[in-house]
């Protein structure tokens, strides 16, 4: 069965006018900041396909603001978020490419930065204000934004996955996805883990204490 | 657990209970949360649709293309004038399902049932019928409607389509109207076997409704198809309720509907190819709100 709740029939709450286009659009811009893991500086905004024909009729463009500004898709202060972000000083950059083909036709890519580090994702709406997250900083990934999950930039060496897992066995949780994506041997890799339990800030602490970890980021 | 609209009626006759206490039951059953949780997020569900409907008909909504926006109010100041044709109760219910549309159009608050394009016509009946309902439905009693609605509408999802991308407006608007029709039917006292005979004769009315929103925006017929909607569940509603059958049982009519859509060309699912967006206003309209070309391609905002 597709469907196996009531609330997939009565539901979800959002901002309209589109499921796909834009309470989607949120959720996508939303997990890019939580990768992030603060309020950007600058957004550069690329969209495709769909995204990049319509996005202005359907609020495409103001909806992946207000994830950023880390609203939800149902906040009151959506339709307001491009001046929002102005008065935050979020400079914020749009392009809409109508030459690229995506495999999905609701695809976006988003670069946020400050003065200290940036991060690319790379989002697609699937439908019903689903969303999957392809990509992050050229790194093949897939993630579906809605369990908890650990994001975690590692050196490519022996041992960093083992110690991970320990710790959040130490935790008492349980992992119910993982995936680790590399782009060459023995150099950078990334791992997304995706647990039952939401992930608490003291784990992701010590995980970042541990050798070998890069960067840590939660999404809950 | 139920997979069609037989089993759904056979399971509610057996215990001699209502369709809405099945729906919560199944529910309870699947997800594991408890009654009071799941009845507390359908309240709250609740909530969201009269507040939009309360705006609706309130406020001057004008959603941003300018395609759409008061005519919910405009229905609601021809309503206070007491002179119409189609009744009262029809017209109020009809304003309401308008009212949520526009919201969703202007990017106001509301809850999909069961996309955001077709959210205007399960609240517009719902909210219509306290007024014209007496004594009025009981807050437990517009919950219920809800699952009531849910749960016909879970079997349309499941066994054919709820998307206009995939089988059209019938699978939207549509399969809506099917919803609120047997909704209205048990908060008015039917059967079960009653519901299920207003949804075949609502659905049964919006076979090959195609999807054909102008510039591709959910705002032109959506918001219109989303009225009329609300008048044909009443009406149907009221059908089963006199005791008129459906000649086609529930679950073939929404196999027909599957059907239908499947056969369906893309430009009359939601690709904005077709019918009302492919009138020479409609595409007028399009270049209006995307500029000359419709194909606007580099925006920058400051």
């Amino acid at each position: 069965m597709k469907y196996r709740s009531v609330f997939d029939i009565i539901g979800p709450v959002m901002i309209g006018p589109s499921s796909s286009h834009t309470a989607g659009a949120v959720r996508i811009g939303r997990v890019a900041r939580h990768l992030f893991g603060a309020q950007p500086m600058e957004a550069a905004i690329t969209l495709y396909g769909s995204f990049a024909e319509t996005y202005q009729g359907h609020g495409t463009d103001v909806a992946i603001i207000a994830g950023l500004l880390d609203f939800e898709p149902n906040d009151p202060r959506l339709p307001d978020a491009l001046e929002l972000a102005q008065k935050e000083d979020l400079k914020i950059s749009f392009i809409a490419d109508k030459e690229t083909e995506t495999e999905h036709p609701n695809t976006v890519r988003i670069r946020l930065s400050d003065q200290q580090s940036d991060i690319e994702v790379v989002g697609v709406s699937i439908g019903g204000g689903k969303i999957e997250i392809i990509e992050v900083d050229g790194f093949n990934i897939s993630l579906s934004g809605s369990n908890p999950a650990l994001f975690i930039l590692h050196q490519d060496k022996y041992g960093a996955v083992a110690e991970v897992a320990s710790l959040i066995a130490k935790y008492e949780m349980n992992i119910s996805y993982m995936e680790v994506s590399r782009k060459v041997k023995g150099s950078l890799a990334l791992m997304v883990i995706q647990t039952d339990e939401e992930i608490g800030g003291k784990l992701a602490e010590e995980v970042g204490l541990l050798p070998n970890i890069l960067h840590v980021a939660v999404l809950s | 657990m139920f997979q069609t609209v037989k089993e759904l009626v056979e399971l509610a006759e057996k215990d001699q209970k209502k369709i809405s206490e099945i729906m919560i039951e199944t529910e309870i059953e699947t997800t594991g949360s408890n009654r009071e949780a799941i009845f507390a997020k359908m309240s709250s569900n609740l909530d969201v649709m009269e507040d939009a409907v309360k705006r609706g008909i309130s406020e001057n909504i004008r959603s941003h293309s300018g395609l759409t926006g008061g005519d919910a109010k405009r229905l609601q100041a021809y309503l206070a004038e007491g002179q119409t044709l189609s009744g009262v109760a029809m017209l109020d219910a009809v304003s309401k399902a308008m009212a949520t549309n526009e919201v969703n159009a202007a990017m106001g608050v509301i809850c999909a049932t069961p996309t955001a394009g077709s959210a205007g016509v399960v609240p517009g009946t719902l909210f219509g019928l306290c007024e014209r309902l007496k004594p009025a439905p009981t807050r437990d009693q517009m919950v219920r409607f809800l699952f009531t609605a849910g749960a016909f509408g879970f079997v349309v999802a499941n066994n054919a389509s709820i998307s206009g991308a995939a089988g059209g407006c019938q699978a939207e608007v549509g399969s809506a109207t099917g919803m609120a029709a047997a909704a209205a039917v048990e908060l008015a006292g039917g059967s079960p076997q009653q519901s299920a005979h207003a949804m075949a004769i609502a659905l049964g009315n919006m076979l090959g409704l195609i999807c054909d929103p102008v510039a591709g925006l959910v705002e032109v017929p959506c918001v219109k198809r989303n009225a009329v909607g609300a008048s044909t569940a009443l009406v149907a509603a009221d059908m089963a309720l006199a005791g008129i059958e459906s000649r086609i049982p529930c679950d073939e009519v929404i196999e027909a509907m599957y059907r239908v859509g499947r056969m369906m060309p893309a430009a009359f699912r939601e690709t904005a190819q077709g019918g009302l967006a492919d009138t020479p206003r409609g595409r007028a309209l399009k270049r209006q709100i995307f500029g000359h070309d419709g194909q606007k391609s580099v925006t920058k905002h400051p």
